[in-house]
């Protein structure tokens, strides 16, 4: 794996008075219950992970599960309670005021549900405020700024003012704001949730599109399963503050690990979320058929293909080298089949 | 037994008043009681009662405690004036260096503070003076007499009037457009050809000085409020009690702390105007959607860039009305301090005022109102003002407002030093027109007055007499029939139908202050003209309102006129009406109802406004008629608010009936115009004031209540 970006390790967010104290107490066993009993809140629970380098972790979760909490303990919106957090190998919660705001000049963006835009400020100059609070000049801010604005696709609306903007336009004007510095970590809590369908995947897959570009480290907290197969490289799934599964979409698919995983999983079509690879046997590559597929298709793209075959169907990597293959059954199996015991 | 089960809350109200108007019959008027006149208290009367208290004299009439409490905090202003006194005179003494003698003087670190404001306050409004009238006294300031003396060509000149003029033009050009242009424009002339122009410049630096610091203080502190819960709980009381407290009362103890003039003018003022503003900035500060707030700490904005840039222009609109309060009250207390000496229009209004002299009144009345509209459209425009980043302009473009106003400049000197020639030895009318030289309309006024007067007399003296002898008088004597006890009763018990134990007991101390000051039967009858007042004034506001909502543009209209109403200062109310009615208790209750009839109006449509689309579509889906929806969906739904516009209405109609003992009644403001005068009259303006902001507060705190129970109970915000 490469370089760590973000580094959590048993990180508790407790709302209440008392509550280090409680914590201190509890050694790191904290029940939400007692806790509740005597006025406390858990918001998060003992969580440890890691995010690499331009990877994609979404944080999935039901309203009130402490993904919104978690994320803003990662950018310290709010302090946690217990725990450690490191960014590039920095002791988050040891920086003082100075270095928090550097950190965050510099190295964070922010995306937010409600867009949270500046209603006195137009397109332009919610995209150069982060730039002109940094201290560069008028000029350059919004020349940079008029580049976001192109980036984003808001061209011609640039002094437009926020309420005169539709929901995805808003948001894109603070998906630019949040890019305007350049960060490495890119943070974005339910950007999408307040749009409608239609929208909603216009700016997924333009969002998609973004990071291919850019790869930045990104954490995404969402409420949508779906939302969260589709961007993820790897998804945590949080219940009560709990972190219950951390793994990549095809895995969490494949192999819930807790009955409540599962539940999310149960309605998911596989076809589209689960790759060849994810389903290939790459024990055997003998006695293959004449169709060769790539390991990174999507299921539902070649499943046509594969079903007329009899025989074997090869699966190559990018380089056409055969790293396994795969039974024309096993995508029915797949598709329909063992929901209750994975692959 | 069953409508008691459901409607148990109108049987409680039931008995609450049958036992009021059994208490009222039981208890009767004792044969020594009348209506105690002014003027009486300085009479020596062996049927008085007298205490002491603190060593302090008290005399009273005294009666059946049942009937009227005795004065037991008749004390009150006599301790805070001694004290204020002990404060301003003797209270620790220090040595201060004095420049003119150049040797330490002994002096209360009071008397020097007070001296010291005094002194920044009369530098700023006298440098702000000399800009705009011309004078010499500020450049002193930064010299001495002796260099001064020596070049007598330095003493500054004022502007020319059209300078001032072409100058607010252009200001208001670039701020907002041609309209505001042309209002300034037109404005600025008016005063001039009008000879209008130097009180109107002495009000105006008078405002320029007062409603800048009234802003700044204001949102400092509501800043400060808004960050630290200490702070905020510490002010709430200030900040209640402020509201309601009529702004003649707070002239008396400042004209003891900072003696006659402008300065005491400005620094009454910032008292009354920074409450509002702190309300506001405060409830603008917690209107911020948390994530806005978030989104400026992940651009990493510190804490001083997060409030400029981000909190405090996102809380603009409530800061924009909480300048906008600034604003009217300077305007407001711009008239009200002549009575402590303040130059200006004020003072001119006053005197016409005084002088019977409708004419005159009405002229420097428009003046006042006109520049209040003025910088209050200014501010607004310039609150809104966007930067445009990517007009390609040429230096022309760019610079063509400061190029306007020097070539104005230019010309309007040019066009001064012409005028030199043109009216020699004569007053120059291209640089100033004075004050009694330029046109007026005081006599057309005047005569249309009169004309008025003779044509309409008998209409209108029948109508007075009317109202006073079979509306008002006998009114006067029910509010007077009511014993105390009966009342303290009525009160309490309202707390605590509407509020529980908690309320009860707030509006049971704010009643018996006013019970055991000495003015218990003035309050009533303040209370009788206010009522008065609110009731038509409600009457009328809502019906205004109600229909005004029927249809958007008139809707808008009927706010836009509610506004332009509300910059008038209140004094100015005065005018017309004494134009009609003369010297009466009708002339008060008219401005009364005027006055307070802008809050009625404002809130009814505002809340009938508030009532969601979703809910009226719901409603004519189920085929309500227009009638119907009206009653059963949007009053019910809008009537919170509208009791809050009560609340607003029942503040007017006390502030109005206080101002109107100008014209002379015989309730609390008439003690308070009274104590104005008096050497003594601190305490007694301070508790008189308190009075009357108590009898605010006691509807405030009832409505309040009632208004929160009933938005949690059809959980609106």
């Amino acid at each position: 794996m490469s370089e760590t970006v973000i580094k959590c390790e048993s990180v508790y967010k407790i709302f209440g008075q008392n509550a280090k104290k409680m914590l201190e107490e509890s050694n790191g066993n904290v029940d939400a219950k007692t806790f509740q009993e005597k006025g406390c809140i858990v918001g998060v629970n003992n969580a440890s992970f890691e995010v690499a380098k331009g990877e994609m972790l979404v944080v999935m979760g039901l309203s009130g599960s402490g993904k919104s909490t978690l994320l803003r303990c990662i950018s310290r919106l709010t302090d946690a309670t217990g725990g450690k957090i490191f960014i590039e190998g920095q002791d988050l919660l040891e920086l003082n005021n100075k270095e928090l705001i550097e950190l965050r000049r510099n190295k964070m963006g922010m995306v937010f549900q409600s867009f949270a835009l500046l209603p006195h400020k137009t397109v332009v100059e919610n995209i150069a405020f982060p730039l002109q609070i940094k201290g560069t000049n008028t000029e350059e801010s919004i020349g940079r700024a008029m580049e976001m604005v192109k980036l984003v696709g808001l061209d011609g609306r640039e002094n437009y003012f926020p309420r005169e903007l539709s929901g995805g336009q808003q948001q894109r004007v603070g998906i630019a704001r949040s890019l305007a510095v350049e960060p490495d970590i890119w943070f974005l809590d339910e950007p999408f949730s307040a749009l409608d369908p239609l929208i909603r995947k216009e700016m997924q897959d333009e969002f998609l599109r973004l990071q291919e570009k850019l790869q930045k480290t990104i954490m995404f907290i969402t409420h949508d399963f779906d939302e969260a197969l589709k961007l993820a490289d790897r998804i945590a799934i949080m219940k009560d503050g709990i972190i219950e599964q951390l793994d990549t979409p095809a895995n969490i698919v494949l192999n819930p690990a807790t009955e409540y995983v599962r539940k999310f999983t149960e309605e998911v079509p596989r076809e589209k979320v689960l790759i060849i690879e994810d389903v290939m046997d790459a024990s055997s590559k003998d006695n293959l058929g004449d169709l060769k597929v790539s390991k990174d298709e999507i299921i539902e793209n070649v499943a046509e293909k594969i079903l007329t075959q009899e025989k074997l169907v090869g699966v190559v990597d990018s380089n056409n080298n055969i790293v396994g293959s795969i039974k024309p059954s096993k995508i029915i199996d797949t598709v329909f089949g063992g929901r209750k015991n994975g692959s | 037994m069953e409508y008691l089960k459901k409607y148990p809350k109108l049987f409680q109200w039931l008995f609450l008043l049958i036992v009021f108007f059994a208490l009222c019959f039981a208890i009767d008027v004792p044969e020594t009681y009348k209506f105690i006149r002014g003027q009486a208290e300085f009479v020596k009367d062996p049927n008085q009662s007298v205490y002491f208290f603190l060593g302090k004299e008290v005399r009273y009439y005294a009666f059946d405690v049942f009937w009227r409490l005795p004065p037991l905090l008749g004390w009150l202003p006599i301790w805070i004036n001694d004290s204020l006194f002990f404060l301003m005179n003797e209270w620790m003494p220090m040595e201060f260096w004095n420049e003119d003698t150049q040797e330490f003087k002994t002096r209360p670190l009071l008397l020097q503070i007070s001296r010291n404001l005094t002194a920044f306050m009369t530098f700023l409004i006298e440098l702000i003076r000399e800009i705009l009238l011309g004078g010499l006294e500020t450049i002193v300031a930064f010299t001495s007499w002796d260099f001064i003396d020596a070049y007598p060509w330095l003493e500054l000149p004022g502007l020319p009037w059209t300078i001032v003029a072409a100058g607010a033009a252009i200001l208001s050009y670039k701020l907002s457009g041609k309209g505001l242009a042309l209002f300034a424009g037109l404005t600025m002339i008016y005063i001039s050809i009008f000879g209008q122009w130097k009180p109107s410049m002495q009000t105006l630096s008078f405002i320029l000085v007062a409603a800048p610091l009234s802003f700044i203080f204001g949102l400092g502190l509501g800043i400060a409020a808004y960050k630290s819960k200490r702070v905020e709980k510490a002010l709430y009381p200030i900040l209640l009690v402020m509201q309601t407290m009529p702004q003649y009362a707070v002239l008396v103890p400042a004209l003891v702390l900072f003696g006659v003039g402008d300065h005491a003018a400005v620094i009454i003022t910032m008292v009354v105007a920074v409450p509002p503003m702190i309300l506001l900035t405060i409830l603008g500060l917690r209107a911020i959607p948390p994530e806005v707030i978030e989104a400026g700490r992940m651009s990493g904005c510190t804490n001083w860039q997060l409030m400029l840039k981000v909190l405090i222009p996102t809380a603009r609109r409530d800061i924009l009305i909480g300048v906008n309060q600034v604003i009217m009250v300077c305007f407001s207390m711009a008239v009200i301090s002549a009575f402590i000496g303040a130059k200006g229009l004020g003072f001119n209004l006053l005197l016409a005022l005084n002088q019977l002299n409708i004419g005159l009144a009405l002229e420097a009345g428009l003046c006042i109102s006109l520049i209040a509209i003025l910088l209050d459209k200014m501010s607004l425009a310039w609150a809104n003002k966007q930067t445009d980043y990517f007009g390609n302009l040429t230096f022309f473009q760019r610079n063509k407002n400061v190029i306007f106003f020097a070539a104005s400049f230019v010309i309007g000197i040019i066009l001064a030093y012409v005028g030199t020639f043109i009216f020699k030895g004569n007053f120059n009318y291209l640089f100033e027109i004075p004050h009694n030289k330029g046109i007026s309309t005081a006599d057309f006024w005047n005569k249309g007055v009169d004309w008025i007067f003779d044509t309409f007399f008998v209409y209108i003296k029948a109508f007075n007499t009317w109202l006073i002898q079979d509306v008002l008088q006998p009114m006067r004597a029910l509010y007077l029939r009511m014993p105390a006890v009966a009342t303290l009763v009525l009160a309490v018990g309202a707390g605590y139908l509407i509020g529980g134990i908690r309320s009860a007991l707030v509006v049971a101390a704010l009643t018996l202050f006013i019970a055991l000051s000495p003015w218990w039967d003035r309050a009533l009858v303040t209370l009788y003209m206010a009522t008065f007042g609110v009731i038509i004034s409600c009457l009328i506001g809502f019906t205004v309102g109600t229909l005004c909502f029927q249809n958007k543009k008139s809707a808008a209209f009927m706010l836009g006129v509610c506004d332009i109403f509300q910059t008038f200062p209140s004094f100015v109310y005065l005018i017309p009406v004494m134009m009609l009615f003369g010297i009466t208790d009708t002339s008060v209750l008219i401005a009364v109802i005027v006055y307070a009839t802008i809050p009625a109006t404002r809130y009814t449509i505002e809340g009938l406004r508030s009532v969601p689309v979703g809910l009226h579509e719901a409603a004519t889906m189920s085929g309500v008629n227009k009638f119907q929806r009206l009653t059963k969906i949007e009053f019910p739904l809008a009537f919170p608010h509208m009791m809050l516009g009560l609340n607003q209405t029942i503040v007017f109609a006390l502030f109005m009936v206080i101002i109107g003992a100008f014209i002379g009644t015989e309730d609390l403001g008439q003690y308070i115009l009274k104590a104005l005068s008096d050497k003594n009259g601190a305490g007694i303006g301070l508790t008189l004031g308190i009075c009357v902001a108590f009898i605010g507060l006691i509807f405030d705190n009832l409505i309040r209540t009632w208004v929160g129970k009933r938005k949690k109970h059809l959980g609106i915000n």
